[in-house]
């Protein structure tokens, strides 16, 4: 990724902060300030694969652009995978119940993979990551609200030995 | 002046005489046609052979009821309380009394008769126009008795196809995925019953997540994506044998499959590295062809009836939109342009539509427009809805509902539902558990 694009992802962000301070004070508060330009940010249904290495990142609505908080999460579990070279993990991406089964079970997958390429660029070999996308198979909150949504908008890594 | 009056009313009242009953299935039917389906007769022989064979007792009021059934849901006709007819089974079948029959408004009547010969199902029935004193049609075939039911869908089609003019689509199955389980963790099953909900069969134990089920031309074959071993792929069944198998050898998951209209080929989505792209392989000589090569997501693939053309879905264009394309993968062009949405093409029979599913502001539409993307009319609206799927005539979508999860978590289902192209008829189709991703089949008899 050049510069450009990361000064532009990074603007991209600042202003979508700026819009929801701006406009949605309200809606923030109702969930608790849990999501951010439609990104779950909370840590209800994180796990962890080891102490400070939270198992998941989200993604907004039909995108699977990694946050700068997602970013963050991936490049603590490749610091995690490159101590610990016996383990070999499945991405796991899954979307919300928004969206036909079909395309979401292709965008499952693009999120999965999003995930495992920031993982390789931070140097854990492809032959360690296997990705499987269960489309909006596999909600982990049941709700049918947008903050149910956020959380379900996922891609999770598991140890797969 | 006076004249022409007297002959435009003499006109008339000569067409009203001579013509005979027609339905027209291309509007909404506000005053659907009173319709009487006596009980099909049998004598006292055949009813002892009867219940000796289907435990039933009266076999020709229970295919009677199958007819009748079949022909209220349509919304095009009204079949009549029984206990207002006048004239016996038995003799009804030999020659109505128009006049009975009149007195209680039917305007058709369908009679019939049912026995055991040589330890088979005999069945003959006819259907009269009441007002024009005359019989429209009359038919008689020869089954294994435990078809009964298949027996009053066929009859049913026949009926139909008289009276609308159009091939009917009663003598069908649909398969659809059965779920059970919080939502959280859906135990799937995929399910096979005949359109009308009866002789429900489960096809898998429920043991690993099964999605889409669609039928091969000839109603024999089952291609639908397996999380088996947690590889998802797509598989093609045997519905007779139970025989399964992984189509093709990829590296990665497949989905979204259908077959082409001459059964010959699977075209279906693979993804791998983050990209879905349409792909089909040949089922005799197992030859692959990549057909989208874009780094966008291509799936949800579906062939014009006459094969040459192929909807799907892509965000090439940044969203889910629909496009068409030859068969080969050249020309590609996207149809849909409305605000919102658009996804699961599916291809009319008829050839001349294409139904898929809409979101727009938060709600999901069921919808068709023509081929070139012209046309478009939403036929439903919900909280959630998507996978429409044509019956063999083309009048009738099946398609899925989800309802929402209340606060408490409680409250989600997953139903089939049906609707007329009019727009009209919106039905629940009642299944044993929740369901979605219904197809449906072909006529099974023609």
């Amino acid at each position: 990724m050049n510069l450009s694009k990361i000064l532009k992802n990074t603007f991209l962000v600042i202003s979508a902060c700026l819009i929801l301070s701006a406009c949605a004070t309200k809606k923030v508060s109702e969930v608790g300030g849990q999501i951010q330009g439609d990104v779950y940010v909370g840590s209800d249904t994180v796990e962890y694969l080891a102490s400070g290495v939270p198992d998941r990142v989200f993604f907004a609505t039909n995108e699977s652009i990694l946050t700068t908080r997602s970013r963050d999460t991936l490049r603590k579990q490749a610091t995690w995978l490159r101590k610990n070279s016996d383990v070999n993990v499945v991405i796991e991406g899954h979307a919300d119940e928004r969206g036909t089964r079909e395309y979401n079970l292709a965008l499952g997958e693009r999120r999965a993979n999003a995930a495992k390429d920031y993982l390789m660029t931070y140097g854990i070999s492809a032959s360690r990551i296997s990705v499987i996308s269960y489309g909006k198979e596999r909600p982990v909150d049941s709700g049918s609200n947008p903050l149910a949504w956020s959380k379900n908008r996922r891609s999770v890594t598991v140890k797969a030995n | 002046m006076n004249l022409i009056r007297i002959l435009i009313v003499l006109l008339f009242i000569q067409f009203k005489a001579y013509a005979l009953i027609e339905v027209d299935i291309t509007r909404g039917n506000l005053n659907p046609l009173p319709i009487a389906v006596s009980p099909l007769s049998s004598n006292k022989e055949s009813q002892a052979e009867f219940e000796k064979i289907l435990e039933k007792k009266n076999i020709g009021s229970e295919i009677s009821l199958v007819v009748e059934n079949n022909l209220k849901l349509t919304g095009l006709f009204n079949p009549l309380k029984k206990d207002a007819f006048l004239q016996k089974p038995d003799i009804a079948h030999l020659k109505p009394r128009f006049e009975d029959w009149a007195l209680i408004k039917a305007q058709a009547l369908i009679t019939g008769k049912v026995e055991i010969v040589d330890e088979k199902l005999r069945v003959e029935f006819r259907l009269w126009d009441v007002l024009a004193a005359k019989e429209m049609l009359a038919l008689a075939f020869t089954t294994v008795p435990s078809n009964w039911r298949r027996v009053g869908h066929i009859i049913t089609d026949k009926i139909y196809e008289r009276l609308t003019g159009e091939k009917g689509y009663f003598d069908t199955r649909i398969i659809y995925v059965s779920e059970e389980g919080p939502k959280t963790q859906r135990i799937k099953k995929l399910a096979i019953m005949d359109q009308d909900g009866h002789n429900l069969k489960y096809l898998t134990l429920g043991n690993e997540l099964v999605l889409t089920p669609r039928f091969n031309p000839t109603n024999q074959m089952v291609t639908y994506l397996s999380y088996f071993r947690n590889l998802p792929r797509v598989y093609l069944l045997d519905i007779e044998t139970g025989e399964q198998e992984v189509v093709g050898d990829f590296p990665g998951m497949t989905f979204a499959p259908r077959f082409s209209p001459d059964g010959k080929k699977i075209i279906m989505s693979f993804a791998m590295d983050g990209n879905s792209d349409i792909y089909t392989m040949d089922l005799e000589n197992r030859v692959v062809e990549r057909i989208t090569n874009h780094p966008s997501i291509d799936t949800s693939p579906s062939y014009s009836p006459d094969g040459k053309y192929i909807a799907f879905n892509s965000d090439r264009s940044k969203y889910q939109q629909i496009y068409v394309m030859k068969s080969d993968g050249s020309n590609v062009k996207r149809i849909s342009f409305g605000n919102g949405l658009y996804g699961t093409p599916v291809w009319s029979p008829r050839g001349d539509l294409i139904a898929f599913t809409k979101l727009h502001k938060g709600k999901f539409y069921i919808g068709v427009m023509r081929t070139d993307g012209s046309g478009e009319r939403l036929l439903t609206e919900n909280f959630y809805q998507e996978a429409p799927s044509w019956s063999p005539n083309g009048r009738v979508l099946i398609f899925y509902r989800e309802t929402k999860t209340d606060d408490k978590g409680e409250g989600f289902s997953a139903k089939l539902w049906s609707i007329d192209l009019t727009g009209y008829n919106e039905r629940l189709v009642p299944t044993k558990t929740d369901a979605s991703d219904p197809s449906w089949s072909s006529l099974l008899s023609n």
